[in-house]
């Protein structure tokens, strides 16, 4: 099992240094760079700021230095907020992106499985119809549109909730945060419910179950102890890349909420050329995917004794 | 673990999650005999420090926190802000400037020497300050800030404590227009030098503002409150000033409905009449000092031939793009230098303003006749345009109204994204493309510059024009305000009889501000200190 955590880290070294060599070039070859500006500046001021940034260095050369840098742990300085450094404003924004992300995934995973299985347990009733129809419609319509009509619906016109923004004395309150959790988790719930519904119908007719019924466990054992733990192995794969993605933070969800997180960054920063944040944020987000897939696969091991490691 | 130990255990970590998040929410710790203001702010502050800022969303929170030789009241016009006496020599070329006895927030005297090291050090090329073109005006500007000349040589003098002497290389009647602007903000030079960038952080920060800066939380807010040492502190009514960086419009709109913003600096155009109906009061809309243009390429085909950008500009609809497109009170523009600059005749016009667009089409087409156009040699070009705001609503239209000149004018339209399409307009890599220019203080020689041959590349249009260039050049060495402002009048007709640019429309303020917030006035800069700003129901 150790050996096998090591050697998958290991593995995951040279994934990652893919992922910062393309993303690093694919950014320098895109055209326009952080100093184009509606107001361009003085020839003379943009070379020294290219300059000061090593920029006005071959491009072989910037990406040695980034890597050196990097090796240290130094993602450098933002090229658009010039009094703060990449790993400021990813440690800034990232604690809201997690905090939203983990909330709603939690909810989603709570909701979507219950869902999933009673519509599993009652297939072809009304029950299940309606789970399902409740799946189809959270897929269908996206957070951008969700997010703002609930904004306007509790928060404005019922006046229940905030609309957006985070407290600006507190931070993250519960307030605060039920709106824009319950719009990000919204289409999880629906994709989990589906997931868990399509693995339970097909768990609950297989043989161990049949076996477990037939030597008098009580159905809650059945469902709650032998279905739900092997129904739920589709499920535990989805969630790492998917927890991955919510962690890192929702452009839509920060953008309709007001939210100060690194998903928003890091859309802007793409936008405005802003190299160093660009990376600092691929990397984080490339580092969270390899990490939790690590995890879903050894909770695959703890959920299934046929899965081994050595 | 069996799985429904395992799903409680889950349980009851979302469960304490939420409630680590809710103890935060306790009751309001502030002092609620506090005025606090919650301004929506539209962007995220790149820099608070006056010297690399470039942003109108960053002068908001650095013009409540420093003030300058001169300053903006509630109008926005400029008025004496730590200078309380000055005098010009005969010549226009040299100003002295009496200092107000005033300290900065740490105690410290606000002295001459603080706003020659400020000038000196925004000019530094080491400071890398990409606003500092703006006060070439000052003698020896330009050279020290390409690096020729040493910063001491710079004309800003601290004749002594509180006596400043500043030399021009040209009259600038303007000067006490520009002196508002956040590139001539003194600052501290005894922090400066001790924290060196780092004296914008919030530990570190002493302004001779109204307000001084306790927290910035990326993207979340800019938090201010009351400098006491500030010399009019008397005066101003709000205690703490929160900035937030509304990007979305719609969201904006509504915290600002539900009271979570005391005011917001933008509103989406298109949501005016929903805006209008729904919270009437709130609604704000007045003239701004900035106009949208296409810039044709004059240092090639088809554009370099002034009949054809004439052409061009004349078969374009500007009542119906004003009106029915953005719909947010824009003033269709036929000239270039927006109306209520100081001093300013606005009577330079395009010549054909008042014929009908139908006769205008027909002129067009005479005119690109003329220039060898036609049926078997159709008018073929590219019209790139940034994909952002409401431009690509713009597009369209303007792509239609030139195809109504004739079928054999076919124009092709290319969104490209922001940032790329200026990096193209600066490198002349474009045939026609639009572009915004807001005046960074009022007087028309801010806009009439852009057609100056020397201003490439901010000259997009790479026009030169040596009778336009004389008589500019010529404005800028009179000191009569009124025969200067004729001269520029005169270069204007110019600009506007040879077309380099297009003028579309000029741009309008909008915000939304609270009826509940006192003191602000809409004006043309849409610059709205807070301390102008009170709440009518503040105690």
């Amino acid at each position: 099992m150790i050996g096998y955590i090591v050697r998958r880290i290991l593995v995951a070294i040279p994934t990652l240094l893919v992922i910062i060599t393309l993303a690093f070039f694919m950014m320098r070859f895109a055209p326009g760079g952080p100093f184009d500006l509606e107001r361009p500046m003085p020839e003379q001021t943009r070379q020294n700021l290219l300059a000061s940034y090593g920029m006005d260095q071959p491009v072989a050369k910037q990406y040695v230095d980034y890597l050196v840098d990097l090796a240290q742990f130094d993602l450098g300085p933002s090229l658009k907020f010039r009094d703060k450094t990449v790993a400021q404003i990813i440690s800034e924004g990232f604690p809201v992106s997690a905090t939203v992300g983990l909330l709603s995934m939690a909810l989603a995973v709570l909701v979507g499985t219950a869902l999933g299985s009673l519509a599993a347990l009652r297939q072809n009733t009304s029950v299940d119809y309606g789970v399902v129809g409740f799946a189809t419609v959270g897929i269908v319509i996206p957070p951008f549109v969700v997010g703002p009509i609930l904004a306007l619906v509790v928060g404005i016109y019922l006046g229940w909730l905030p609309s957006g923004g985070l407290d600006p004395r507190h931070g993250m309150t519960l307030e605060r945060l039920i709106l824009p959790v319950v719009t990000l988790a919204l289409p999880q719930i629906a994709i989990i419910s589906r997931l868990m519904r399509a693995s339970m119908i097909e768990v609950i007719r297989s043989n161990f179950i049949r076996t477990a019924r037939a030597k008098g466990l009580s159905p809650f054992a059945v469902i709650t102890r032998h279905a739900l733990r092997a129904a739920i192995l589709p499920l535990v794969s989805y969630l790492g890349p998917a927890t991955a993605a919510l962690l890192t933070g929702s452009i839509v969800i920060e953008q309709v909420f007001s939210l100060p997180g690194v998903g928003r960054q890091f859309v802007f920063a793409a936008l405005q050329r802003d190299y160093t944040v660009v990376m600092g944020v691929v990397i984080l987000y490339a580092s969270l995917i390899i990490l939790l897939n690590l995890i879903a696969d050894l909770l695959y091991a703890v959920l299934n004794p046929k899965v081994k490691f050595d | 673990m069996t799985i429904t130990r395992k799903l409680s255990l889950l349980l009851a970590a979302g469960a304490s999650a939420l409630a680590l998040t809710a103890c935060g929410g306790g009751g309001d710790s502030a002092d609620s005999d506090l005025v606090v203001m919650h301004r929506g702010n539209g962007a995220e502050p790149l820099t608070l420090d006056p010297h690399k800022a470039s942003g109108t969303w960053e002068n908001n929170i650095i013009g409540d926190m420093f003030i300058g030789l001169f300053t903006e009241n509630a109008e926005a016009e400029p008025i004496p802000g730590m200078a309380t006496d000055w005098s010009v020599t005969d010549d226009g070329l040299s100003w002295t400037f009496t200092l107000r006895e005033a300290v900065w927030s740490d105690g410290e005297p606000v002295t001459a020497s603080d706003f020659e090291y400020a000038f000196r050090r925004i000019l530094d090329p080491a400071t890398l300050a990409n606003y500092a073109s703006l006060l070439y005006p000052i003698r020896n500007a330009r050279a020290v800030n390409m690096g020729e000349m040493s910063p001491e040589e710079l004309g800003v003098t601290a004749v002594d404590e509180r006596t400043l002497r500043i030399d021009l290389e040209f009259p600038a009647p303007y000067l006490p227009g520009l002196l508002t602007h956040y590139t001539t903000f003194p600052v501290p030079q005894h922090v400066v030098e001790q924290y060196g960038d780092a004296w914008v952080q919030p530990q570190n920060i002493v302004t001779n503002g109204a307000y001084k800066l306790v927290n910035w939380r990326a993207n979340d807010f800019v938090y201010v409150e009351r400098n006491p040492l500030f010399w009019d502190n008397e005066n101003v009514c709000v205690d703490e000033v929160f900035y937030y960086p509304t990007v979305d419009n719609p969201a904006a709109e509504r915290r600002v409905r539900n009271g979570e913003l005391d005011l917001n600096v933008d509103f989406a155009g298109q949501n005016l009449d929903f805006l209008r109906r729904e919270i009437p009061d709130y609604v704000r809309v007045h003239p701004y000092l900035g106009i949208v243009y296409f810039a044709f390429n004059t240092t090639e085909g088809p554009f370099d031939d002034p009949r054809v950008r004439n052409a061009l500009s004349m078969a374009v609809d500007r009542e119906f793009i004003a009106t029915d497109i953005l719909r947010a009170g824009q003033i269709p523009a036929y000239s270039f230098v927006p109306p209520g600059v100081n001093e300013y005749p606005s009577d330079a016009r395009v010549s054909w303003e008042d014929v009908p667009v139908e006769e205008r089409r027909e002129m067009a087409r005479e005119l690109l006749m003329e220039a060898g156009y036609g049926p078997d040699n159709p008018l073929e070009f590219e019209y790139s345009h940034r994909t952002t705001g409401d431009n690509p609503r713009i597009a369209p239209v303007v792509q239609q109204d030139w195809s109504l000149i004739a079928d054999w004018v076919q124009p092709e339209i290319v969104g490209i994204e922001t940032q790329i399409h200026y990096a193209n307009l600066r490198a002349g890599d474009f045939s026609l493309g639009d572009g915004g220019w807001i005046g960074d203080y009022n007087d028309a020689y801010n806009f009439l510059f852009l057609g100056e041959s020397d201003s490439v590349p901010m000259n997009y249009s790479r026009w030169s024009n040596p009778e336009y260039d004389a008589l500019v050049e010529q404005a800028n060495r009179t000191l009569d305000a009124e025969q200067r402002g004729d001269l520029l009048s005169d270069a204007e007709q110019i600009l506007l009889d040879d077309s380099p640019y297009m003028p579309l429309v000029y741009y309008v303020n909008k915000a939304l501000v609270n009826p509940n917030v006192t003191g602000w006035e809409d004006n043309l800069t849409h610059i709205h200190r807070t301390r102008y700003l009170c709440k009518a129901d503040a105690g």
